[in-house]
């Protein structure tokens, strides 16, 4: 699956998470859902979860820990993806 | 872990504490009750000469017996080395009845999940008459030690 295409999948899940709608527009690899998009841990399972049905992946603990930004969320999708 | 052993590990005190009884646990929920003394400090202010209970009061009501009592007793099942803290971190709330001192209420509350620390969970607050007086959805993250 094309990166760009997971982008907008992860922009889409974490839109009702943030108030910030400028960090959200510009979103890219580098974004923080922490310290850009202000979105809180209790916020960021939910994201985790939300994306665990949109791609049918099942995400561990382990892999949750590292999901703090955009890049570390998409390398977890795709190798989650990959063991399907 | 029993009810007592549960109810012993809970943060709370009085004037702060609204758990008496925890009628049933496991892990998909919790039942507890609670009577709400009439002599307790916010009667005198909410509302003045005509004492109901607040709605934040029953909400971190159904918040001590629904979240923190599931959220330890789950936590505590999977780690028993580990403290368990619960950190609200949502709720949303229907209000229905007012709930006047002296009454008793009985909390129940099914887990929806709880996944990465994070218990979420539906509840309902029933009077002694088995009227819903209020219900929603609320969630903390289970920790391991306070404002973590």
């Amino acid at each position: 699956m094309d990166r760009e295409v997971i982008i907008s999948a992860i922009k889409e899940v974490a839109a009702p998470y943030t108030q910030d709608k400028q960090a959200l527009d510009e979103i890219s690899e580098t974004t923080s859902f922490i310290t850009d998009l202000k979105i809180n841990s209790a916020n960021l399972v939910d994201i985790v979860l939300d994306l665990e049905e949109k791609f049918g992946i099942e995400i561990d603990n382990d892999s949750m820990a590292k999901m703090l930004d955009v890049k570390s969320t998409l390398d977890v999708i795709e190798a989650k993806l990959a063991e399907k | 872990m029993n009810a007592q052993e549960i109810l012993a590990k809970l943060p709370y005190s009085k004037p702060f504490l609204f758990v008496d009884e925890l009628l049933q646990i496991d892990e998909n929920g919790s039942t507890g009750t609670y009577t709400y003394d009439k002599d307790l400090d916010f009667y005198k202010g909410h509302f003045k000469d005509a004492p109901v209970t607040p709605g934040v009061i029953l909400t971190e009501t159904m918040a001590q017996i629904g979240l923190v009592c599931l959220g330890i007793y789950l936590s505590e099942n999977a780690n028993t080395e580990m403290k368990a803290h619960v950190m609200l971190t949502s709720t949303a709330m229907d209000f229905m009845k007012p709930v006047f001192p002296g009454e008793m209420v009985t909390v129940t509350a099914e887990k929806v999940y709880f996944r990465f620390k994070k218990l979420n969970c539906n509840v309902v607050m029933k009077n002694e008459a088995g009227e819903t007086v209020c219900k929603g959805n609320i969630s903390g993250m289970v920790t391991t030690k306070m404002n973590d």
